[in-house]
């Protein structure tokens, strides 16, 4: 090994020749990022000129934002306190039953979709593509189509987040379902009990805690969207919001929003200390 | 009647505990059920009435499509032509939608980027700070992307700008937490080489954490602008541009064709779109692995 000093050119050229990544990025490689940075601000541009976002528009829009903030401040209730509190309550309730609804017709699809109960791939996959595809269309589309369906009001909400979380909890519990021990249910059915019976007593019990864990989490998200369910029509505090945001009643609308929070995070609160007492539970 | 073994008694007791608790959890949950039906004015019969009406509207959905005339234009009824007549609008559409996502995407996860660092416990120069973008983040995160898309519409007018701005803001939050949670989980080793040969904490972050959790991040911004694709497709029920103005409007007037044809034209694309994303996701993956 040479020092520094003591290296000529030619023994540089050797090296790089050996080692050309350790003497900084090939000028191909260094094409194709120029050339990738070029293309994604083309892109960049592009989507700037076709969404029409301007400085000048920006500006304007930042000082819109700022004025609304500063009547957000002071948060006050307003007259209407008690409205808010029902279509708090409302919203709950719609996150509640709609989860509930959910969680139990989602246990025989659940059961359908995993490959360990119903053994045929044809089926399986059609079902599970089936949950997948319906998971792409929000909940917030179901809750305008149950508007238009059943009328205004909370029954529409509590249909929507039902229909909503129906496919996801099906995928949730089928994927549960097919991380099963296996040996549980063959022992049932080795010891003569029926395909039903191994269910029931060889896999549900290993997968109802994950179960009502992930019913749990879903009703944690359900009452973040339920919140905005009321923009639409579909009932709980989203009308409020969206009435308030029309007569520009600043300050009602930050209280509300603040109120959101609270109650979301209290329930966030409660939701996982009972998720933690399933997991520690036998 | 007892028996004598003390095992089969204690067996019994606990037996008896867990029914009484089951029955204890059950009588809650069914308060709970009541109590909520009751707010929500849910009951049997307004359940009988809504639920027929809500096959009859869903029924309504299904496309007329007739075996005879399917392959044939758009101007034969019953054909697929038919039912998507306006398909070049809502592809246009849809790709409006996508690229609204993508940028709220990537202007939520450059601020996420300069966010996240103060906010993990690791990185922080103290605990204040910490606090402080922690909370910060967490606001951003709790609002829903609906409710920022009404206020921003009111401020910069009717149009994508307001669906890209709401949605960038509530990606911020909820990319910043996911960032700050990488960089916890980062190897400090390379973070006090820098720093003990002089670097400054920008410098640091640069070169011995950012390289570490670049593969993480892009990870989790691809799972972010899949979840994005799906909330652009709704912004625009609020006026804040995409599908999903259109889509107000066709079920506003009902026009049941319309409706499922754009509803089969958001699955199709959101279920492309994730299938593209998981392919780059696990590329990214494989980049940590080389």
């Amino acid at each position: 090994m040479k020092l520094a000093g003591q290296m000529t050119a030619s023994d540089i050229a050797a090296a790089k020749a050996a080692l050309p990544a350790a003497f900084g990025t090939s000028p191909w490689r260094r094409l194709q990022r120029w050339l990738f940075g070029a293309l994604a601000l083309a892109w960049f541009v592009t989507l700037l000129v076709w969404f029409d976002i301007t400085p000048a528009r920006l500006a304007h829009g930042m000082s819109g934002v700022w004025v609304i903030l500063r009547l957000m401040v002071p948060p006050s209730p307003g007259a209407q306190w008690l409205d808010i509190l029902h279509g708090l309550g409302e919203s709950v309730a719609m996150a509640f039953l709609g989860t509930f609804a959910a969680a139990v017709l989602a246990l025989p699809l659940g059961l359908l979709g995993a490959r360990n109960v119903v053994a045929n791939v044809l089926a399986h996959l059609s079902l599970r593509r089936l949950y997948d595809g319906l998971r792409g269309m929000d909940q917030l589309i179901w809750a305008l189509a149950f508007v238009r369906a059943v009328g205004l009001g909370p029954l529409a909400g509590v249909l929507a987040i039902a229909a909503a979380e129906v496919a996801v909890l099906a995928k949730l519990y089928a994927e549960a379902i097919e991380n099963a021990d296996p040996r549980q249910p063959e022992a049932v059915l080795a010891a003569g009990g029926t395909k039903l019976l191994a269910i029931r007593f060889g896999l549900l019990p290993q997968v109802l805690p994950v179960m009502i864990a992930q019913v749990l989490y879903a009703f944690e998200s359900n009452t973040r969207s339920a919140a905005v369910l009321g923009v639409v029509g579909a009932g709980g505090i989203g009308l409020q919001i969206a009435e308030r945001i029309k007569v520009r009643y600043w300050n009602e609308v930050a209280f509300i929003i603040l109120l959101i929070l609270a109650t979301v995070a209290i329930i966030d609160v409660l939701s996982s200390r009972i998720r933690r007492r399933l997991i520690q539970a036998p | 009647m007892t028996p004598a073994n003390p095992f089969e008694q204690r067996y019994r007791r606990r037996q008896r505990a867990r029914r009484r608790e089951a029955l204890l959890w059950s009588g809650v949950l069914v308060l709970a059920l009541l109590a909520s039906a009751r707010m929500s004015e849910v009951s049997p019969s307004a359940l009988l009435a809504g639920l027929p009406r809500a096959c009859q509207y869903f029924a309504n959905l299904v496309p007329d499509l007739r075996w005879r005339q399917l392959a044939d234009g758009p101007q034969t009824e019953g054909s697929v032509a038919y039912w998507f007549y306006r398909i070049d609008i809502w592809l246009w559409l849809l790709l409006q939608t996508s690229q609204m996502a993508a940028l709220a995407t990537l202007l939520g996860a450059a601020l996420a980027m300069l966010l996240c660092f103060p906010a993990s416990a690791n990185l922080a120069p103290n605990r204040a700070t910490y606090l402080v973008f922690r909370r910060l983040l967490e606001l951003f995160r709790s609002v829903p992307d609906l409710v920022y898309a009404l206020i921003l519409v009111w401020a910069f007018g009717v149009g994508p700008l307001a669906g890209i701005l709401a949605i960038a803001l509530h990606t911020v939050g909820a990319l910043g937490k996911l960032f700050a949670e990488a960089v916890e989980n980062a190897e400090m080793g390379a973070w006090d080489g820098v720093r003990a040969a002089g670097g400054t904490w920008a410098q640091a972050v640069r070169y011995a954490i950012l390289p570490q959790v670049a593969p993480n991040f892009l990870s989790y911004v691809l799972l972010r602008f899949e979840i994005n694709v799906r909330g652009a497709t709704v912004i625009g029920f609020v006026g804040a541009g995409g599908i999903g103005q259109e889509l107000y409007t066709v079920i506003s007037f009902s026009y049941y064709q319309e409706i499922s044809a754009i509803v089969v034209l958001i699955i199709v694309t959101v279920s492309l779109i994730d299938v593209l994303s998981e392919r780059l996701r696990s590329l990214a993956m494989g980049m940590v692995l080389r």
